[in-house]
């Protein structure tokens, strides 16, 4: 557009006050992590999380409260920050960089190795996580610290962004809670109470936790007992389960959007980046390929580091490796032959690709059976092959790429391209739940509001337009296209399944005898 | 060779009429637009000056699409319609020959003849290019210190919004005595006033504009108001006093033209093969209660729908279903279905219940018959209903009463929003029942 971008909209002198705190703050971690000797470590962790959160919550206060409920979006596409400008680009970079670090030399942190002292960053947080669990710091717990926060103090922005929408604010309390409790808290006190148990964030479920059949993480749960065995046994029932039951009444909102951790940092921290996300026709495509690419790799890799540490032998344990693997391939070939049968109607045109990711995932499974020996897995070292899969979907799909780029790609484009759990989950949704958006009539006004503010990259506005509703294996369900929609289309519903897609054009406004001859194909 | 469909406007009417006429035929389809490239929401334009969106998120297809279906666009201005040999002169010169013709130009905002209504800075708000000119004089509150919006409507209050978004002070004048009164029953009008109000929007009722000042380069500096004489200093003047059909092209034309294009029911004008649809359309006679000229998004849909099938050989009646309609004022969404009349204009038949929330950004009004207690249509404000019901309920000929005890049947709001069907159903049965 030939217009020029007008100046941000200005901050008020209480928000510079509070960007200031919040500044301050981070700017005692970056002393921190320059090896500064404070005084009392405690008082000026305190400080910098405190100062955080308090600038955080005095900025949201001052930019909604002065202000009458309703949609808060002014300047959003003018602010460097939330439009891909400088700012944007800089704190995109800054985020990105922290990842790599973290993930890959915390050293830098300060993480003191064998059993040296911590230094630095890693050092400033020694005292909360001694005062929690007894133990120094990690990189991780530094991490979880400061991603907590971040959920919490956002979190409350968020509420007060929203203060007329309960919907968002029982939502949002959820995934402060989750993060808070289940993420952050329990599984440090679960390491007071049994520090052979491995770290286990009980809402993290197969495959977004992908580690969790890794055989250090079985052993240490078979070999803690009752306790041990019933997380396991948990975690089994959560996938195949829980998750159906839950994502068949509620679609898969209950976990991306209510529960999850990264849905939680991207509902909250990631709240300002979610317009970003593109729309484009070929970002679905993409999106399509790409996170049902991760899924097949997740079963495959997941069946595969199971397979490694089974043996040959019915002797040694009943489960071999050849009964596993047919197990594996005939619990999919159920599946794929159930939808197949039931639900090949509503699958439409994507039939084709389900078929494709089926045919894959065995063919690779018997590729591997076949091919592999006693510590080689597709010719390459078991061990190996898990720290591989590790690094790219853990940490550099989900931590560098999902959250460094929020400014850049939006805040979902790990839940949206990547996470194989977001991949099962909708694959449930399109196929056998009560979720759907419902679009009402002939309102819409085809303004664009709700594509636009859609973090997934849904283009609502397609389906609000021709009074579609909106059944879509993405959608997370977090509320906000009915949330900014001026004429009142879009309504979250769990309701019966028959009617549930309706892929007629069925505009009210017009008489019946019309509609009738729009509809005849 | 395949008949070639041209569409004068790429509005919501002509790409309806487009998209309809390609799913059923293999016509050659040209739209004509002088505004822009590619169709876009007119609606949204406020929130690409409220920053919400860019414009191109207000276009509602990718620039492939039309390439992919087909549908030919030309942008240019045309001057003049030749009926004879069906030829379209453009402004720019060159021409372009149809078969059929369909007019869908939409509106303009009105001007009434006031002094000084065409000096620098004074704009309606209505096309993309009164977007960009609202851009150049009122880009921020240093340039713009004051605005000034004439007319009480739907788009008038959208341009006191967008100016706030700005923090732009504005003086908002409307003739009536209270806010869009002409469609609003009381109730609902004046608590949108105290709404307006609470946004620190100076409304001024009952206020008319006597003339516009401009400085010594022809630029707005302020108005004069009628009653008292007063004048405001504003470097914007917002014209927003309603549209109508635009069609000045057409005055040397054969096409028959009263305040729009006349069409009869199939949509069709005096000459064979051309066809107006949307704002510029005008009724010969009105359907129901509607007006002639319906300037509504709506309803230039569905005459979209319409014609595209008589077009492609299904002759059919333009038969608009029940009312509706929606709106937002400022954080107050509206939504109405069937009729509710305000002061105006309100046959002697209806009657009205009405129920306000006491936070004062809720409110309902059902209007029913007198004598049957027949249903006959609903205003909500601040809360959403669901269309497909009240469309039912019109069809079925509910009376009053089992609206009012079904009326949470019709609920559209978000999960976990509080419900004011037990409170609205009991303030009813206390006005109606008791006595």
């Amino acid at each position: 557009m030939s217009l020029a971008k007008p100046d941000a909209i200005d901050i008020t002198n209480k928000q510079k006050i509070a960007l200031a705190l919040g500044i301050v703050g981070l700017f005692i971690m970056a002393l921190a992590l320059f090896n500064t000797n404070f005084p009392d470590v405690g008082l000026f962790l305190t400080l910098a999380l405190g100062l955080i959160s308090i600038g955080t919550i005095i900025y949201s206060r001052e930019a909604y409260l002065s202000k009458l409920e309703g949609i808060k979006n002014d300047g959003v596409w003018f602010k460097s920050i939330s439009s891909r400008g400088v700012w944007g680009w800089i704190v995109g970079v800054i985020l990105t960089a922290f990842y790599i670090v973290l993930y890959f030399f915390p050293k830098h942190l300060g993480l003191g190795t064998n059993g040296t002292e911590n230094t630095g960053l890693i050092s400033l947080f020694d005292p909360l996580s001694n005062l929690l669990s007894g133990r120094p710091a990690s990189q991780w717990f530094v991490y979880g610290t400061l991603y907590t926060i971040a959920i919490l103090a956002f979190g409350y922005k968020f509420i007060v962004k929203y203060r007329h929408n309960r919907y968002q604010q029982i939502r949002t309390v959820s995934v402060m809670f989750f993060q808070l409790a289940f993420a952050f808290l329990i599984p440090e006190f679960m390491y007071v109470m049994n520090n052979d148990l491995p770290y286990y964030d009980l809402k993290s479920i197969w495959p977004l936790n992908y580690y969790i059949f890794d055989q250090w993480s079985v052993k240490a749960f078979l070999s803690n007992g009752t306790i041990g065995l019933s997380l396991l046994l948990f975690g089994i029932i959560s996938i195949f389960v829980i998750t159906p039951i839950l994502t068949y009444k509620f679609g898969k909102r209950w976990y991306c959007s209510w529960v999850c951790g990264c849905g939680g940092l991207a509902e909250t921290a990631g709240d300002s980046f979610r317009q970003l996300s593109s729309k484009k026709l070929s970002a679905w495509k993409l999106e399509r390929w790409l996170i049902h690419a991760v899924l097949v790799f997740s079963v495959v890799m997941t069946t595969a580091m199971v397979y490694t540490y089974l043996g040959y032998s019915k002797n040694d344990f009943w489960l071999t490796r050849g009964l596993f693997i047919s197990l594996i391939i005939g619990f999919l070939t159920l599946i794929f032959t159930g939808v197949m049968f039931f639900k090949r109607k509503e699958l439409g045109k994507d039939a084709k690709m389900g078929a494709i990711g089926f045919f894959a995932t065995i063919a690779l499974l018997l590729i591997m059976h076949f091919t592999s020996t006693i510590d080689h897995l597709f010719y390459i070292k078991g061990s190996a092959l898990r720290s591989a899969y590790g690094l790219y979907i853990g940490s550099i799909f989900s931590g560098v790429i999902g959250t460094g780029f929020y400014p850049i790609l939006g805040s979902r484009a790990w839940c949206r391209f990547g996470c194989p759990m977001a991949a099962i989950l909708g694959f449930q949704q399109r196929l056998f739940s009560k979720f759907r958006i419902t679009t009402n009539g002939g309102q819409c006004i085809s303004c664009g509001n709700c594509s636009t503010y859609c973090e997934m990259g849904i283009d609502v506005r397609a389906y609000a337009q021709k009074g579609e509703n909106i059944v879509r294996s993405s959608c997370v369900g977090c509320g906000i296209c009915s949330a900014v929609c001026p004429r009142g289309v879009l309504k979250l519903e769990n309701d019966s399944m028959e009617g549930r897609i309706n892929p007629t054009e069925v505009l009210l406004g017009n008489d019946i005898d019309l509609m009738d001859l729009v509809n005849k194909k | 060779m395949q008949e070639h469909i041209v569409i004068i406007g790429n509005g919501i009417s002509g790409v309806t009429a487009a998209r309809h006429i390609r799913k059923m035929s293999d016509k050659k389809i040209t739209i004509v637009s002088a505004e822009t490239d590619y169709f876009f929401s007119r609606t949204a334009l406020m929130y690409i000056y409220m920053g919400h969106m860019k414009f191109e998120h207000t276009q509602p297809y990718e620039n492939w699409f039309w390439k992919k279906n087909r549908i030919e666009l030309k942008k240019g201005y045309v001057k003049q319609i030749e009926t004879k040999t069906k030829t379209l002169h453009f402004a720019e010169g060159d021409i372009l020959q149809y078969d059929k013709l369909i007019i869908a130009t939409g509106s303009k905002p009105n001007k009434f003849g006031w002094p000084g209504q065409d000096f620098d800075g004074v704009m309606g708000m209505y096309h993309k290019q009164d977007l960009e000119n609202l851009e150049k004089y009122a880009p921020n509150n240093k340039i713009c210190k004051h605005a000034v919006i004439v007319g009480g409507g739907l788009i008038g209050i959208e341009l006191a919004e967008m100016l706030n978004s700005r923090n732009i002070p504005v003086t908002f004048l409307v003739r009536e005595d209270s806010f869009w009164n002409g469609v609003l029953p009381s109730g609902e009008s004046e608590m949108i006033n105290r709404h307006i109000k609470n946004h620190h929007i100076d409304l001024r009722l009952s206020t008319n504009l006597k003339e516009i000042k401009a400085d010594e380069n022809s630029k707005v500096k302020s108005v004069i108001i009628q009653e008292t004489g007063e004048e405001i200093l504003c470097d914007v003047v917002g014209l927003t006093a309603g549209v109508s059909p635009n069609i000045n092209f057409l005055k040397d034309s054969e096409i028959e033209t009263g305040r729009g294009v006349k069409v009869n029911r199939f949509l069709e004008t005096n000459i064979t093969d051309v066809y107006a649809i949307g704002d510029c359309a005008e009724q010969h006679e009105a359907i129901g209660n509607r007006r002639p000229i319906e300037a509504v998004w709506y309803t230039g849909r569905m005459m979209g729908e319409t014609v595209a099938q008589t077009i492609c050989g299904n002759k059919i009646e333009y038969k608009p279903g029940y009312w509706f309609n929606s709106a937002k004022f400022l954080d107050i969404e509206y939504q109405t279905y069937g009729w509710v009349f305000g002061e105006r204009g309100r046959p002697e038949y209806e009657k009205h219940f009405h129920w306000k929330h006491k936070d004062d950004t809720k409110c309902i009004t059902v209007a029913y018959h007198k004598d049957t207690n027949k249903f006959l249509g609903i205003n909500t404000f601040g809360i959403r209903m669901r269309h497909e019901t009240f469309d039912t309920w019109l069809t079925e000929e509910r009376d009053v009463d089992y609206v009012m005890n079904h009326l949470s049947d019709a609920n559209f709001d978000p999960e976990f929003y509080s419900h004011f069907e037990v409170e609205i159903l009991s303030s009813y049965n206390k006005q109606f029942q008791t006595v």
